[in-house]
């Protein structure tokens, strides 16, 4: 691969500066660290949240919180975490990487991409209001009925039941627009010679994702509006009563949530491998086989979804066909997990900050993976079904297979993004305290959830406590070591050590081309790749 | 590999460490029923695959990252696609160990255990129809013996106890007991059905392995049969409100011979119960009756002064409808009605005709409306409810 040079000339273009530079911003790079920003914000909040919940649950009986209020932040917490925290700082390293990567001079749809981010500050504000409102007196607080919103307890529930309806709506059309963008993008700005199979591995991530968000981001706009009109307009779509049927909306919901874990995942499983390949100074092992297994897991995504409530009465034929459909996506996965582990093997490896992450990644992602293989066993689900088992489990897939993975990312391209190299030091331990504590929080939740201990109860039997003691320090600890991650990426943008334009002696790729920080307009001479 | 012995010395420390849990639950707890024994065999039989797979492929790549470091100035090799058939063969072969797992070793089980779980209706001895309701669980016995026994489980943990801030020294069954246990005969293959009034709910007693959502206006099926004598605690598992994690469920399995005396004992109390609903009942046994039946049902929401939770749960104390008329003047008892509102609810508040007894009914509103605060005087008599409900 080999590129024309790019000079690093004067910025002609009049840029508005303070608030107007964000508020009215179309660069691809702006826009990427105003996503990165918000979702750093977004993630400090919701884990806020689960420390209360988690400080509550530190010992039997009612301590801090209400019942009502307990149930309202496990909800609102999920939805902040993955609408949010997760999904914003998936799409702010789209947009700072992938027009880098593919060597465009910014996104297709540049104002359509302003569009998309200012949409998600509202629908934060609307998420979390009524917590406010419910301090004037005004309704009773935030939605209260996990994130899942399953009727009839969502047609029974308050004002915050629609502000989040709402919520999601404007989170979803920021999903649908940033996907349609970057869909757009990269099927007509690739360098010239950059063949579809000779995309980076992040743009192939996203790009599944991006087609995930577009099929299903609708089907749970349909379903939350059937909701809505339920809740006010007199339909019965889940009223028994009427004609309705409750278990229809969580076929719907989850028609969108299942692939949502893989719209969650499919972006980290992109820039994953160019972290190991980057450390491991060797080049990625089966990228062909990868880019085939990240399309089969993106097309079983969106058939396996009725695996999240076996215990919801399914005939029998379902319940097999959805046991073993979704028993088949480990096959695919265990192709990527084979490329990773290739892609290390016999490498020359050296352990920064990101390759630590990605390692921690593979091994908590691999158990998260592993415990959901075991979860798809109708039979043993009806014991996890609902139990901290499955809290665990999917904290490994979304916390270990998403966050950290995001963390990785972060550290990767935080000394291209900046100019400056973060501390290592700090990054290092950062890596270590966030896997200790993570792992001291999830796996007495393993075992709480084997002995009998529901999910979502705010006050829980004696024999659970000693577990539940144990998972709320680790929690603290894992909480507040974020704070070292904030104050790494903070001092990295106010300066320290310049950054070479390749940073990482195996770094490759059109992105390590370019001056750190690239230029306003990234590529203004189009790379040409062999 | 200093660093090696420190770290074998502080894995064995937690090992020794993990005999001081050596009576915690470290996986299902024991099973009572041969679902829950089933279930516990293809858990662990999943788990031990699983297991072995996490290990041989972390320590694969913990091998690799000791020995195919940069600072061993280990020399990256060049990867090949496997080119020949030999090699191709070779690839395929992790492929097909993980399909015969998927389908063969894992799913063969998972499909027999799938047609155990789902046989609800083959040689069943007897039905038992379980409703859930915010925040309670009502059992009724649909035929044999026990037909017509109908009852409502109420958490029976004292309300101080879960209240905030309480210091004391909680009961050992704390959140696991029950005013009302569902009694069962061991050995005996009992067909579950499962509804409910309200919102999802889900009954489930972690040693009978069986967990079924219950959907109000549907009825869904699964089965229990319990082979030990005992008793058996769970708690529903389906996100149903503020109480959710206030309606456990407390099954007692009896011998055949006991469980009949039970039977016979329940239906005694039950009739007695249905002759307190003919006889005229004195405003102060009302009264009394009704404060129990108060605190037990409806304190949970409307608070044990009759507060309430505004907005979503309205104060009695002073309510328009707690102080308001009752009856018509054709002797019919009104729409929107104190009466009215119990016997059949409304948004959130439940319907009480199915759950409470004329007695109950009669008894709570009558202390409703001359005790938290109200003095409207008058007297709710079980007659009139029960002529109500006609």
């Amino acid at each position: 691969m080999s590129t024309t040079t790019v000079a690093h000339h004067e910025e002609h273009a009049e840029h508005p500066s303070g608030i107007m530079r964000w508020l009215t911003t179309t660069n691809h790079k702006d826009i990427g660290t105003m996503y990165l920003t918000f979702s750093l914000i977004m993630f400090l909040v919701g884990g806020s949240m689960i420390l209360a919940i988690r400080a509550e649950l530190f010992q039997p009986g009612l301590q801090l919180l209400n019942p009502e209020f307990f149930n309202q932040l496990i909800g609102v917490h999920a939805l902040i975490m993955i609408f949010a925290a997760l999904m914003p700082a998936a799409t702010g390293f789209a947009n700072w990487m992938i027009p880098l990567q593919i060597g465009a001079p910014d996104m297709a749809l540049p104002r359509l991409n302003n569009w998309g981010f200012w949409l998600l500050p509202p629908s934060a504000i609307l998420l979390t209001l009524p917590f406010t409102l419910a301090l004037f007196g005004i309704g009773d607080g935030a939605m209260a009925t996990g994130w899942t919103f399953y009727p009839p307890l969502s047609v029974q529930g308050g004002i915050g039941v629609d502000f989040a309806i709402f919520a999601v709506h404007l989170l979803g059309i920021s999903s649908v627009l940033g996907s349609i963008n970057i869909i757009v993008t990269l099927f007509n700005m690739r360098a010239p010679g950059m063949t579809l199979m000779k995309m980076p591995m992040f743009a192939w991530g996203w790009l599944i994702t991006a087609f995930l968000l577009v099929a299903t981001i609708p089907v749970l706009a349909g379903a939350v509006t059937m909701l809505l009109t339920d809740r006010h307009f007199g339909t019965h779509f889940f009223d028994a009563a009427g004609g309705g049927d409750p278990i229809m909306f969580q076929h719907l919901f989850w028609f969108f949530g299942h692939p949502e874990v893989y719209i969650l995942l499919l972006p980290v499983w992109g820039f994953i491998p160019q972290i190991l390949e980057t450390f491991s100074r060797k080049p990625m092992y089966g990228y062909k086989a990868q880019v085939y297994s990240l399309w089969a897991i993106g097309a079983l995504a969106v058939v396996v979804w009725a695996h999240h409530f076996f215990t919801a009465g399914m005939p029998v034929p379902a319940l097999l066909y959805f046991m073993y459909s979704t028993m088949a996506i480990s096959l695919p996965l265990a192709v990527l997990f084979f490329c990773w582990i290739k892609t290390m093997w016999k490498g020359s490896m050296s352990f920064e900050t990101p390759m630590l992450f990605a390692v921690g990644w593979i091994i908590l992602f691999g158990i998260g993976g592993l415990t959901g293989l075991v979860l798809a066993d109708v039979a043993a689900d009806a014991q996890y079904h609902n139990s901290y088992f499955v809290v665990a489990h999917f904290h490994y897939t979304l916390f270990a297979g998403g966050i950290m993975g995001i963390m990785a990312g972060t550290y990767y391209w935080l000394p291209k993004m900046t100019g400056h190299m973060y501390s290592e030091k700090l990054g290092k331990l950062h890596f270590w305290l966030t896997a200790i504590s993570f792992n001291l929080t999830f796996i007495p939740q393993f075992f709480l959830g084997l002995a009998g201990m529901p999910r979502r109860i705010p006050d829980y039997a004696l024999q659970f406590a000693e577990f539940n003691m144990i998972s709320s320090i680790a929690a603290f600890v894992l909480g507040f070591s974020q704070l070292l991650f904030v104050y790494n990426i903070v001092s990295c943008a106010r300066g320290g050590k310049k950054a070479t334009d390749q940073v990482w002696e195996g770094a490759k790729g059109l992105e390590w081309t370019l001056p750190s920080p690239p230029p306003y307009h990234s590529f203004t001479e189009q790379p040409i790749v062999k | 590999m200093q660093v090696l012995k420190k770290i074998g010395l502080g894995i064995a420390v937690m090992l020794a460490s993990l005999n001081a849990f050596a009576d915690y639950a470290w996986n299902f707890p024991l099973p009572a029923t041969p679902m829950a024994a089933d279930t516990l065999h293809v858990h662990n039989k999943f788990m031990t695959i699983t297991g072995i797979i996490f290990i041989v492929v972390l320590a694969i790549m913990i091998y690799a990252i000791f020995a195919h470091r940069k600072s061993k100035n280990f020399k990256p090799v060049t990867d090949k696609a496997p080119s020949t058939a030999v090699e191709i063969f070779w690839t395929l072969i992790p492929f097909a160990i993980l399909l015969l797992i998927d389908f063969v070793i894992m799913g063969i089980p998972a499909y027999h255990s799938v047609i155990m779980m789902e046989n609800t209706r083959e040689k069943a001895n007897m039905v038992i129809k379980i409703t859930g309701s915010q925040w309670r669980w009502q059992y009724e016995y649909m035929d044999g013996d026990a037909q017509g026994i109908k009852f409502v489980s109420n958490l029976a943990t004292p309300k101080e106890q879960t209240d905030k801030g309480f210091k004391g020294v909680k009961n050992e069954h704390y959140l696991l007991e029950v005013d009302n246990h569902l009694v069962l005969p061991v050995g005996e293959k009992v067909r579950v059905l499962m509804t409910a009034t309200d919102v999802l709910h889900n009954w489930w007693v972690p040693q009978f392995g069986s967990s079924r959502v219950a959907v109000p206006g549907f009825i869904r099926e699964t089965w229990v049969q319990v082979e030990t004598p005992g008793t058996y605690r769970g708690q529903c598992k389906e996100l149903c409100g503020k109480g959710h994690g206030y309606m456990p469920i407390v099954v007692d399995a009896l011998p055949m011979a006991e469980y009949k005396v039970w039977v016979a004992a329940k239906k005694a109390e039950l009739a007695k119960a249905a002759a307190g609903a003919d006889k005229v009942w004195t405003k102060e046994d009302l009264i009394a009756n009704g404060k129990t039946v108060y605190e037990k049902n409806c304190a949970v929401c409307h608070q044990v002064t009759g507060a309430g939770l505004p907005p979503a749960f309205p104060a009695l104390t002073g309510s328009k409808i707690a102080n308001g008329p009752i009856f018509g003047a054709d002797g019919k008892y009104l729409k929107d009605s104190h009466l009215d509102r119990v016997l059949n609810g409304v948004r959130v508040m439940p319907s009480w005709k199915a759950v409470l007894n004329d007695t109950e009914i009669a008894s709570v509103i009558t202390y409703e409306r001359n005790g938290l605060g109200n003095a409207v005087g008058d007297v709710l008599q079980p007659a009139q409810v029960k002529a109500a409900r006609q």
